[in-house]
């Protein structure tokens, strides 16, 4: 361990990613520029996550680590053998044990409680970006709450399709105020950021911006009234433990067309399947 | 206590704006009565586009008072308040209607969404109204209902422009500022557009600020004319008086140079 400073990262950089984390906990949902490090993974493959994972683990937690609801994955252990190496702490695939979460596309089935931080990874933070490509101006629209752009691509979603075509990355509205994007979770996954008991950080790499949601903040999925914000459903339960109302992913099992549906998070659908009581959100 | 009605909804003084040596506009000042349509003419060049932005704040003059009567009845002064306050009256009291339709208008949004935008911007969360909203605008500029799913760039340039003017007046605005409405139009739409205008204006009594090179587009659309020239005021009055019996050598010169066919 003595080749590596504790996580990796320098004290100072930990120290300047503290403050942008610091700051961005007292604006919920205001994306506070931070001067990103260059990580020894590529961009997109959580860089962000783990700057800010390593400015906030200590000797004392538990770390786990998902990528796609699975512990399994490449990304995810991959990410986990590293902090095992530099910082020696414990890890665990079990949500509840866990005491920082840093994560990829879900938030965990197994509500989060008040000493948990959750880490999520981001691709890209800015929720206008599709609808204006001026850095300068999306700045602008956030500080004078200019949010009518957003509400037209809804409206248009509509108009198009009948419904809001975002499955994930579901534009939402922190306390009242910011709107952000939570990062490509799938919508399902938004109600769980609604007043969440336990620190939500997000973290952006690439585009080096790091934001928040503290805990017990409001989180509003946009919508409008005739046409309420839903979540996905799914027709059966998990084909391997049997959990309804959970996020299933569909996997292709033959080349006949034959497909079953499984949960998408492997800790809680193992847990369940081994009758350790995992509770369901 | 004086009635809305007896106060001007835009008063103008001593504005002048200087582009760093060369000049954009000079000392000018204004009443703009509510119900009142005031046009500014003169030539290429000669500060009207500087004039406009400068009125609705959109480029800061280097000197003058720009004050303006919101809904509430108080008096703000345009250049001087918040930007937070002044994209909000921006968004609720005033329209802008561009000469090129393109740069009003979302090109990559249905005309429902174009018009609905401002609702929404000011908080309205209801699809089918906004959509219902919509719609009623689009049969006020007497575009048809079937088109409200369409994009702007399937439209005619003449419904292009009336699609902007829809966007506009959707939250009502009581000032609209319009910079060669119908410029880059054929005549005989030139003509419908300006009709359709001039009957908005009656029905919703609105005030509006017409910029144009058009001498007829004034005749037919202002109340009251400004003629401008190197940034100058040099002549002001009544529209029809103004082009029956112009008095400064250069109103004499715009005046006669009009084409008759």
């Amino acid at each position: 361990m003595s080749e590596y400073n504790f996580a990796f990262l320098d004290e100072q950089s930990k120290r300047m990613i503290r403050r942008a984390i610091l700051k961005a906990v007292a604006i919920p949902g205001y994306q506070v520029p931070f001067g990103s490090r260059e990580m020894p993974l590529s961009y997109g493959w959580g860089t962000g996550g783990v700057q800010v994972t390593a400015s906030v683990i200590g000797p004392t937690d538990v770390l786990k680590v998902i990528d796609q609801g699975a512990d399994d994955t490449t990304n995810a252990v991959s990410i986990r053998q590293f902090f095992a190496r530099t910082t020696g702490v414990r890890t665990t695939e079990r949500t509840d044990e866990a005491t920082l979460i840093q994560t990829r596309h879900r938030i965990p089935e197994t509500p989060l409680s008040a000493d948990q931080i959750l880490v999520l990874q981001v691709p890209i933070p800015e929720p206008l970006r599709w609808l204006e490509p001026r850095e300068t101006e999306t700045r602008l629209m956030h500080a004078l709450e200019e949010y009518g752009a957003m509400w037209v691509r809804l409206y248009e979603d509509i108009t198009r399709s009948g419904h809001v075509e975002a499955a994930y990355d579901y534009p939402v509205v922190v306390n009242d105020r910011y709107l952000m994007r939570p990062s490509p979770i799938p919508k399902f996954d938004n109600p769980k950021l609604d007043r969440s008991p336990a620190l939500l950080l997000f973290g952006a790499g690439r585009e080096k911006r790091i934001y928040a949601v503290p805990p017990h903040t409001p989180v509003k999925s946009l919508d409008f009234d005739d046409y309420p914000f839903t979540v996905e459903t799914w027709g059966e339960p998990c084909a391997l433990c049997g959990a309804t109302g959970v996020f299933l992913d569909e996997i292709v099992v033959d080349d006949k067309g034959g497909r079953m549906f499984v949960c998408s998070d492997t800790d809680f659908c193992g847990r369940r399947r081994a009758g350790d009581g995992a509770r369901r959100s | 206590m004086m009635s809305d009605a007896d106060r001007p909804l835009l008063g103008v003084r001593g504005l002048t704006h200087d582009y760093g040596g060369r000049l954009g506009c000079l000392d000018i000042g204004f009443d703009l009565w509510p119900g009142e349509v005031l046009g500014v003419v003169g030539e290429s060049g000669s500060g009207k586009t500087t004039l406009l932005s400068c009125l609705s704040g959109r480029l800061v003059p280097t000197a003058g008072v720009v004050e303006f009567l919101t809904r509430d009845g108080t008096v703000v002064d345009v250049l001087r308040m918040s930007e937070t306050a002044r994209r909000r009256v921006a968004r609720t009291d005033w329209g802008m209607v561009h000469q090129n339709p393109r740069d009003g208008l979302r090109m990559n949004v249905t005309a429902g969404a174009n018009v609905g935008e401002r609702l929404m911007a000011v908080g309205a969360r209801h699809y089918g109204q906004i959509r219902a909203a919509a719609l009623e605008w689009l049969g006020h500029v007497e575009i048809a209902s079937d088109r409200v799913d369409d994009l702007p760039r399937t439209f005619s340039g003449g419904m292009q422009q009336r699609l902007q003017i829809a966007r506009n007046l959707v939250t009502r605005p009581r000032l609209v500022f319009m910079d060669e409405p119908t410029g880059g139009l054929d005549v005989s739409v030139q003509a419908r557009l300006l009709d359709l205008l001039r009957s908005l204006v009656a029905e919703l009594g609105l005030s509006a600020i017409v910029v144009t090179h058009d001498l007829a587009v004034t005749r037919l659309l202002t109340h009251r004319l400004l003629v401008l020239r190197r940034g100058e005021v040099v002549e002001s009055g009544l529209t029809d008086q103004v082009l029956d019996d112009p008095q400064h050598p250069y109103t004499q010169l715009l005046v006669s140079s009009v084409l008759h066919p």
